[in-house]
């Protein structure tokens, strides 16, 4: 690891994305008129308070999801990335390059996307505001290591989508936001309990809720981030030097 | 300033499958330092496998490859080996001028030293103009010098270059191969496949493969000689046809 190469390869990859704007404006615009659309669906009524907040947190995991395995799988298919791993570039490097480039920008749509359900549509948590940020950052992280490490199983860019579905909408069947956790059949409570989205999910719940849930929030944040640790890690085995 | 006392490689019983096809059957070579070496031959001849074992990417079978004195692809290599791709290995959505520091950035150059660096390298491979478009406004032809630039901007000790002048114009690939012939003055060892049969004559040293064996290691002068050619074209197809000969006489016999 070479702190230097890390942030070489982070100001890269936001480089690449500054020249896409209309990649930029999806990610801020989109999860704002999604929180909209919640917000007028359910007006009136406790339940746009109750889901909003954990909301907050899978729009960033998706897009970064996505974004990242597409990313990545483009690297390994034009040979930037073999040729990268013949420099003195280490796959550690190259990882949390990208991890700390998508943490930027989910950070960016975070900011925009609380602000938006907070002022235009009226979003109302027990506690602090910031706290929100704080986990969708973690969420996006999540989905940018969860990115690298599926594009390693994908061939194509079409296997890369759809690993979309695959990977992340089971997480979000069983995060606790279509029921809560506690009440979903014993053995799909398990598989729940072993899925990271469903620590991202009582996290933003707990700011929802609670007026000082800063020690809840703190404890759901290290398993999240022990879940982004495993999947870079593994990601890495997905990197080798040498192919066939 | 180069260390020139050993081979820039030497490669031993290297045998290589891609696929299910051996690509490379068993193959001994040694290339000399501080040359410009050509590697010649048809497409599926193993030019690009070859070079990708000097790098250090390929899986291989059994042999050894040794680069500077090291097992191809160790950690001390990584920024005295510089490798260039048939196909263009660089970012399209970003300048030519970002792409050429970034991967100055990764062989470990900083600050000044990387910007002299990028800068030099744009003159060489004649891109001052194009320096702020990204790589995917230019040309094919561009976007090869663009990857050529990346690998340059390092200055690596070796060289490895699969075919670097595909789709240039005949003013370019003259001032590249100017270009290649004032490094291996100054030291570096470069290893430069082509289709291009002109270009041989225009390297210290040529290799010949043809199935993943070597026909002929020679200088281009020898190789005239040896066959009785006029041009490295004829010199080329000479050879061939009397390897399908030799090997018609043995399968026969």
């Amino acid at each position: 690891m070479n702190a230097g190469l890390t942030a070489a390869t982070s100001g890269r990859v936001l480089r690449q994305v500054r020249t896409d704007h209309r990649t930029i404006a999806l990610i801020v615009v989109v999860p704002c008129v999604l929180l909209g659309l919640l917000a007028w669906i359910y007006d009136g009524t406790p339940v746009f308070n109750a889901i909003g907040p954990a909301l907050l947190g899978v729009f960033p995991m998706i897009v970064m999801f996505i974004v990242t395995s597409v990313a990545t799988l483009r690297e390994r298919q034009s040979g930037t990335l073999e040729r990268l791993l013949t420099t003195p570039m280490g796959k550690g490097d190259f990882m949390i390059g990208y991890a700390v480039a998508f943490g930027a920008l989910a950070m960016l749509q975070a900011l925009v996307a609380t602000a938006f359900a907070v002022w235009v549509c009226r979003l109302d948590v027990a506690g602090p505001l910031w706290l929100l940020v704080v986990v969708a950052v973690f969420d996006a992280v999540l989905g940018t290591a969860l990115g690298l490490l599926a594009s390693g199983f994908a061939r194509t860019e079409f296997q890369a989508v759809q690993f979309m579905p695959a990977f992340i909408l089971p997480q979000f069947l069983l995060c606790g936001l279509l029921i809560p956790r506690d009440q979903l059949p014993t053995l799909l409570e398990w598989v729940s309990n072993l899925l990271p989205l469903s620590y991202a999910v009582d996290a933003m719940k707990e700011i929802a809720s609670n007026t000082d849930p800063v020690t809840a929030v703190l404890g759901d944040l290290g398993i999240v981030a022990a879940f982004i640790a495993g999947a870079l890690a593994l990601a890495s085995l997905t990197l080798s030097r040498r192919s066939a | 300033m180069m260390n020139n006392t050993g081979p820039a490689v030497a490669v031993k019983g290297l045998r290589v499958v891609r696929g299910k096809r051996r690509v490379i059957p068993g193959l001994d070579l040694e290339i000399p330092g501080g040359q410009v070496v050509g590697l010649l031959g048809p497409s599926g001849s193993g030019k690009s496998t070859l070079m990708r074992c000097i790098v250090g990417v390929q899986i291989i079978e059994s042999g050894t490859v040794t680069v500077l004195g090291h097992p191809a692809g160790s950690t001390v290599l990584r920024d005295r080996v510089g490798y260039v791709t048939q196909s263009p290995s660089v970012y399209a959505d970003l300048s030519v001028r970002d792409n050429v520091a970034y991967f100055a950035r990764a062989v470990g150059l900083r600050g000044a030293d990387q910007r002299e660096a990028v800068d030099r390298t744009l003159v060489e491979v004649d891109l001052v103009s194009h320096a702020d478009s990204l790589v995917q406004d230019l040309s094919g032809g561009q976007g090869s010098r663009v990857s050529l630039a990346a690998a340059l901007v390092g200055r690596p000790s070796l060289l490895v270059l699969d075919e670097p002048t595909v789709g240039l114009d005949p003013v370019l690939r003259r001032d590249l191969w100017d270009l290649f012939r004032q490094l291996a003055e100054r030291g570096h060892s470069l290893v430069v496949s082509s289709h291009v049969m002109d270009e041989a004559a225009r390297c210290d040293r040529l290799i010949l493969l043809r199935e993943g064996r070597i026909l002929a290691d020679v200088t281009p002068p020898e190789l005239l000689e040896q066959t009785g050619a006029v041009d490295a074209d004829a010199a080329f197809l000479a050879l061939i046809d009397a390897e399908t000969a030799r090997s018609g006489e043995r399968s026969a016999s």
